[in-house]
């Protein structure tokens, strides 16, 4: 592709021909706010929050949808630009229920973080009620569709991300909302609740239940890490308080998942927190299990394991190792085996 | 995998998953991807978005179906005439790849031979299709500028499983589709380790790396670095092996680390007598489960989100997990307590962490020695990755260079499965994993909200076989096997054809376990539990139905 050269808020700048001048300008550090853009749901050209003024054409223009060209000469911070992303936020805010201190969004959202960039304390519009009853019937998912900003992201993620086919638009002019199927509930509908949709959507209008009431945006530590249900190996952050995990996301722009996740992976996480896990060394005595230390436990099955391996041999001893703990945790499984009690009587679950 | 190193040299998944939407042609057989790797299945559905074709070879009309191109429902078990059908109508048509069969591979006289007598008049029958499907299907996968093979358990959990596998690396070699980009034989593992559990010599027979036991050479490097003497020569036993062993007394002590196997073993009637007949069983685990309730010692061990270390996905790629909460009360890391154990039977192991345990990994194996905790802290390697400038594999075998020279065709002919159905168990029973849940479900269970959608195990019956015993969706039934029976609701649907049920293991309640039957794959050691013959009994008419 060829290489042009462009001018943004003064500064010379190489970019790509046929890039979007939205790309170039964050590729460079240049801060142009979006709503509807998202790196893997791409240029949308709703919100127009993103305009920039470009010298020789009228008006101000669309920087997600504009193509960069040679010699263009680019403005992203004018006094028409702010009043104009001001007055776009500040409709936003009046669309529809945004009463940021009760949203679960709460710290998450970037119709929020945009107003605060444009210092907007709150709307000068009437906040209006679209009247939508919030729709709580999936087992994951909260919609609560007075504060969705008709971005589409979670239309472009359902359809042509994870492919599941589930929402659309729905409805026309004022109405204009999204639906599951024909209008279902989303509890209902055919949705596979792999949870695209809410890692997408940039407000309130769509957020995770489990998560509902526990402030999951606030002081959060997120922890980079491998999903631990099946062989994909997607990348997710748990994101932590207090020793607990408050919800789970994909990991963007990381292999192999790019952030799309499934049910398990998003949603499947509270056994960790589990309160029937076990928490302690049991040992049968006269026939039941009973709680005993680390090193009571671990010295009865020393002493046991060695006495079978004295008595019968060590093959009368077999390992079987675990196809869902780490490389490290097997691999000394398979030296325990083979080199202290000295067999090769070690295999895993072969369900592959 | 046998199969696949027996085939090409490795058993692994050939190509990366983030190829799959640059395949031209997608063949999906024996996997249900939208289920059990649902994030597979979105590179899968965007391909076709694209204007891949999609073809998907299940005995069931599996979700997927709803994308692909064309669904060839064959019967249960008859993969293997089905592909060699196949292949002789590519070599018939002239559409296989006489290029890369000279120059890289062995043994096509052999499969041509073995593939002759695979008409597809002949296969149609054992299939379940018309001869004009496979016929269409071969030009479909001759025609193609490239297609890449995925499978899953369909393929494996049958008691002709290594040779179906390499019946699926035969048909890709025949078209020249190894060793290169957006195609080759791709295995998607169930769980999220098995590749690692593989790769780290956790089987009978290899070391890390698939380096052999019986090789002199790699036990005296072991012995070496592990400053032990007389590593054992003799190959050790496989599961199956090691319950019949219990049983005849051979076993006196098994030591199991995070299997469920009363719910995920075939015939568990079989496994608990094993269990119960055993001298001396340590589980450790992250939860009391029906296997630990036959133990002598249970040990608590911490999950993926309490410690640190890697797993290796199905593409071969080594990533981290990271500690992020304490574990429970007195859980701890698998290799802690692995540690203590060995310490305790005269043996010091001194690791402070996972990374000293990696870094000796490396160290003795030739294919990971390039992967480091730092230079995997972001995004994985994928192996081989023999040093610290190499970027890893993303697909096997470029340029048609293969571990063993030349990759070599092994045909196979095709055996149906040990049990088929008969006039006392007239269906055929198939099971496998629902998206909603997890293997034995300790795990999803256990979450919230998993229940809501998918409460309790179902079986899949066709209407017509659900008109014709008179029951209807949402009764009750007893499915009973040769080696037990279950009671479990019934979903009529059109996604199983007539003769055939489909069940899962996700639910102790209603375990298909009780019923599949405990016959195996003998060199890869896998169950079938892909076929076994049941009968429907309807819930009240148990006596009379059960006929013993
Ligand atoms: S959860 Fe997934 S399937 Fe359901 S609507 Fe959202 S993106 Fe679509
Ligand atoms: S629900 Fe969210 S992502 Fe979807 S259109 Fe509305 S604001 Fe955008
Ligand atoms: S998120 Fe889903 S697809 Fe991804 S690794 Fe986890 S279980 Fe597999």
């Amino acid at each position: 592709m060829n290489k042009i050269t462009l001018n943004i808020d003064g500064r010379e700048l190489q970019a790509k021909s046929g890039q979007s001048l939205l790309s170039v300008a964050r590729e460079n550090g240049i801060y142009i706010p979006t709503l509807c853009y998202h790196p893997r749901t791409k240029k949308a050209g709703k919100c127009r929050i993103c305009v920039v003024a470009v010298e020789g054409l009228p008006g101000l223009q669309v920087s997600c949808s504009l193509a960069a060209a040679d010699g263009m000469i680019v403005h992203t911070y004018t006094k028409k630009i702010i009043e104009t992303r001001k007055m776009i936020v500040e409709l936003y805010l009046a669309s529809g229920k945004h009463d940021c201190p009760t949203c679960e969004a709460d710290g998450e959202c970037e119709l929020q973080d945009v107003a605060k960039v444009l210092g907007i304390e709150k709307s000068g519009f009437p906040m209006s009620d679209k009247g939508y009853v919030t729709d709580s019937s999936s087992p994951m998912i909260i919609r609560d569709m007075n504060k969705c900003i008709h971005c589409y992201r979670c239309i472009v993620g359902c359809n042509d991300l994870v492919v599941n086919e589930v929402i659309e638009m729905g409805y026309r002019g004022s109405r204009m909302t999204v639906v599951c199927d024909l209008d279902s509930p989303m509890g209902d509908s055919s949705c596979v609740i792999c949870g695209e949709c809410v890692q997408l959507c940039p407000t309130g209008a769509l957020t995770e239940k489990k998560a509902a009431g526990k402030e999951s945006n606030r002081d959060t530590v997120k922890v980079r890490t491998t999903c631990p249900y099946c062989g994909v190996g997607c990348q997710i952050f748990l994101h932590v308080r207090d020793n607990e995990i408050l919800k789970v996301t994909g990991v963007e722009a990381a292999k192999p998942n790019y952030g799309s996740l499934c049910i398990k992976g998003r949603f499947g996480y509270d056994f960790v927190n589990s309160h029937d896990r076990l928490k302690s060394p049991l040992v049968r005595k006269d026939g039941k299990l009973v709680e005993v230390s680390w090193d009571e436990a671990l010295d009865y099955t020393a002493k046991k394991l060695s006495q079978i391996k004295n008595d019968h041999g060590p093959d009368s001893i077999v390992g079987i190792g675990c196809a869902r703990t780490t490389n490290e945790d097997n691999y000394l499984m398979m030296k325990l085996m083979r080199g202290v009690i000295g067999t090769n009587n070690v295999d895993h679950c072969a369900r592959t | 995998m046998a199969g696949l190193a027996a085939t090409l040299g490795a058993g692994a998944m050939t190509n990366s998953i983030s190829e799959i939407e640059g395949c031209p042609v997608i063949f999906v057989i024996g996997s249900n991807t939208t289920e059990a790797h649902p994030v597979i299945s979105y590179s899968m559905k965007r391909a076709v978005k694209k204007g891949a074709l999609l073809i998907v070879v299940d005995p069931r009309k599996i979700e997927l179906t709803r994308w692909a191109t064309r669904h060839f429902q064959h019967n249960v078990g008859s993969d293997i005439a089905l592909l060699n059908a196949v292949m002789r109508e590519i070599i018939k048509n002239g559409h296989h790849d006489t290029e890369f069969i000279e120059n890289c591979t062995e043994g096509f006289e052999e499969l041509k031979r073995t593939v002759e007598e695979y008409t597809p008049e002949k296969a149609a029958e054992i299939c379940g299709l018309r001869p004009d499907e496979i016929r269409e299907l071969a030009l479909m996968l001759g025609t193609a500028e490239k297609a890449g093979l995925f499978y899953t358990l369909g393929i494996t959990e049958h008691i002709t499983g290594t040779d179906n596998v390499k019946t699926c690396a035969n048909l890709q070699m025949l078209l020249g589709n190894v060793g290169v980009e957006s195609a080759g034989v791709n295995p998607l593992r169930g769980q999220n380790n098995v590749q690692g559990a593989c790769d780290m010599g956790v089987l009978p027979d290899v070391y890390t790396g698939y380096q052999k036991a019986s090789d002199p050479a790699v036990r005296k490097k072991f012995e070496e670095a592990w400053g032990m003497e007389g590593l054992p020569d003799t190959d050790g036993t496989k599961i199956p092996a090691m319950f019949d062993g219990i049983l005849n007394g051979d076993v006196k002590a098994l030591y199991l680390i995070g299997e469920n196997v009363v719910m995920s073993e075939p015939n568990q009637t079989h496994t608990i007598e094993a269990l119960k007949e055993l001298g001396f069983l340590i589980v450790q685990d992250i939860f009391m489960n029906e296997t630990a309730e036959y133990a002598d010692v249970v040990l608590p061990a911490a999950c993926f989100a309490e410690k640190d270390g890697t797993f290796t996905n199905t593409e071969r790629r080594v990533q981290r997990i990271r500690k992020a909460v304490e574990p429970p009360g007195e859980a701890r890391d698998d290799w802690w307590i692995i540690k203590e154990l060995s310490a305790r039977m005269g043996r010091s192991m001194e690791y402070g962490s996972p990374v000293d345990i990696w870094d000796e990994i490396r160290g003795l194996t030739p294919s990971m020695k390039g992967i480091t905790y730092e230079r995997i802290k972001d995004d994985g390697l994928q192996w081989p990755c023999c040093g610290d400038e190499d970027p890893g594999t993303a697909y096997l075998y470029c340029g048609g260079k293969f571990p063993m020279g030349r990759a070599k065709f092994c045909p196979a002919q095709w055996k149906p499965p040990a049990e088929v159905p008969d006039d006392e168990y007239p269906f055929i029973l198939t099971t496998g994993r629902r998206l909603w849940h997890y293997h034995t479900g300790t795990q999803t269970r256990r979450s919230a909200g998993f229940e809501e959608k998918f409460p309790e195990e179902l079986i899949e019956i066709n209407n017509e076989d659900a008109d014709r015993l008179d029951i209807n969706n949402g009764d009750y039934v007893m499915a009973v096997s040769r080696r037990g029976k279950v009671k479990v609701k019934v979903w009529v649907t059109d996604r199983v054809l007539p003769g055939v049920c489909f069940m899962s293991f996700h639910f102790h309640e209603a375990c298909s376990n009780v019923l599949t039957n405990d016959v195996f794959d003998p060199v890869a050691g896998t169950a079938e539990y892909k076929a076994c013959a049941i009968k429907i009994v309807k819930d009240g008419q148990e006596a009379r139905g059960d006929g013993r």
